[in-house]
């Protein structure tokens, strides 16, 4: 297969890495939606949330993909084997769980049934998100410069969340 | 007809050929610097810059009965797919980091539990046993494994040369650690220099050797030249590269691994598919070169090699000392 040099010497590892960074990033982007509205009134890019999340979806369903057939050849002993020994394994299995509710109620006909608890259903993406960067953290073995790239840009993200309500709690109150 | 357009350029502006040939030095000194401290630039060479290194044939090797029926993994993964954290933590950073270092003129130490501290050269320690083929499978901590056609000569000759005295239960290798050459040096990933150890028996077995060569070629930087320890029942790490110094002593050695994470990695690491690591499974391996609809292979005690070195662990609990 002619395709296998350009992917390196660890085709399914490499596959593996890239689908699984990004779903983290298409994740981290979803969640700068409500940052960019709130901070610099760029209600334009919310409208897409949504496909945003779903794409996040669907790299995660290839990450899954990936590792249940191309590594394990669906070998569901081994794979549970290595969800139950493996702590990095168990918490990125964890956050893609969680993520089929979310994205199964994305429609909008799931959001008028759901009414507000749509809301606090969709909070989990946060869960997800933590879920996902300790998934990166413990798997590296020794250099963690890249999911601490992550972690940082998701804790700016939470900060800049919070300055906001913040804010608008002075100026409402003071 | 000729047009006689006022230049744009208003005098004030024009560069005096002073202050050019000025810029021109710093331009040039801040680019030579960048080369000589960095390694960085080495980075942005392009990767067929590669071919330009002459590999350089062995002549004279014994083939021996090793692995001789063995698929061997291509010649491109075994040099571009490496852990060595000296040149960068990413796998693919020792080929392109690696080639402005120098293996030559080399000389390794030897110290501690002998008769007398000694050096010796490269060129000399080539001459203490005839060189040979040893086809033997790696398999890394991380779950992947390869099969190389190493050059090396039996570590038990060298360490004949050595002439330990009695006090000497094990044997450690400190491997390079130069910041100028080895940018990854200057990164603490590791506590530098990076050190790997084994009992004396481990030392002594007709398996381990010092390799100095692959593929018919004298050893690539990337893949531990000019000197690199194999031992092949043992996972990768304990394949300590480019090394300078090689100490005797009573006590165990602190090696580089097992003081960044001592739940993680043991002094022994044999390969052992019944004790799992936190991060990876152990029981099963990937083989590099399979492309990527290739299934896992089951991993094997000791590599493989229980024949060969079973004994040496027998009444051990091999689940306490991994």
């Amino acid at each position: 297969m002619g395709w296998n040099d350009a992917l390196g010497a660890n085709p399914v590892e490499f596959v593996e890495r890239s689908t699984g960074t990004w779903a983290l990033v298409f994740l981290l982007i979803t969640l700068s939606m409500t940052p960019m509205k709130q901070w610099f009134s760029l209600s334009a890019f919310n409208q897409h949330r949504r496909m945003f999340g779903l794409y996040m979806f669907f790299y995660a369903c290839l990450h899954i993909l990936t590792y249940s057939w191309l590594d394990h050849w669906f070998d569901y002993i081994e794979i549970s084997k290595d969800i139950i020994k493996h702590p990095f394994v168990l918490v990125g299995f964890t956050a893609f769980m969680f993520s089929i509710p979310l994205a199964a109620t994305s429609t909008n006909a799931m959001m008028r049934r759901l009414g507000g608890r749509w809301k606090v259903l969709h909070q989990l993406v946060y869960v997800i998100a933590v879920l996902a960067i300790l998934h990166f953290l413990w798997l590296v073995k020794k250099d963690h410069t890249e999911p601490l790239v992550y972690t940082g840009v998701f804790i700016l993200l939470i900060a800049l969340r919070i300055a906001y309500k913040y804010r608008r709690f002075i100026q409402t109150h003071v | 007809m000729l047009i006689h357009k006022k230049s744009d350029v208003i005098p004030s502006e024009i560069t005096s050929k002073e202050n050019f040939e000025n810029r021109r030095t710093i331009i040039k000194a801040a680019g030579a610097s960048l080369l000589s401290a960095s390694g960085i630039v080495t980075g942005l060479f392009n990767n067929n810059a590669n071919a330009a290194i002459s590999k350089q044939k062995i002549n004279a090797y014994l083939k021996s009965k090793y692995g001789a029926d063995e698929k061997l993994t291509p010649y491109d993964d075994v040099t571009t797919y490496n852990n060595y954290y000296e040149f960068g933590t990413s796998k693919s950073d020792p080929a392109v980091e690696s080639r402005l270092f120098k293996p030559s003129p080399w000389t390794v130490s030897i110290e501690g539990a002998v008769k007398k501290n000694k050096q010796i050269g490269m060129d000399d320690i080539l001459k203490l046993a005839p060189l040979e083929e040893r086809i033997y499978r790696m398999r890394c901590v991380e779950g992947w494994s390869m099969v190389i056609p190493w050059i090396g000569l039996p570590l038990s000759k060298l360490i004949q040369w050595a002439e330990p005295t009695a006090n000497a239960k094990y044997v450690e290798f400190v491997s390079l650690a130069d910041e100028l050459m080895m940018p990854g040096a200057r990164v603490p990933v590791l506590d530098w220099p990076y050190i790997e150890g084994l009992r004396m028996d481990e030392a002594m077995n007709p398996l381990t050797i010092m390799a100095v060569g692959l593929y018919g070629e004298v050893l690539p930087n990337q893949n531990g030249a000019p000197m690199r320890l194999v031992v092949p029942w043992k996972y990768g790490f304990k394949g300590a590269k480019a090394i300078v110094k090689i100490r005797f002593s009573e006590t165990m050695p602190k090696t580089a691994w097992v003081k960044a994470g001592p739940r993680e990695y043991g002094f022994y690491a044999n390969v052992n598919p019944n004790v799992d690591h936190p991060r990876w499974t152990q029981s099963s391996e990937r083989r590099i070169g399979g492309g990527l609809f290739t299934r896992r292979i089951k991993t094997q005690m000791f590599n493989g090699y229980v024949e060969e070195v079973g004994q040496l662990y027998s009444g051990m609990d091999l689940s306490k000392n991994f």
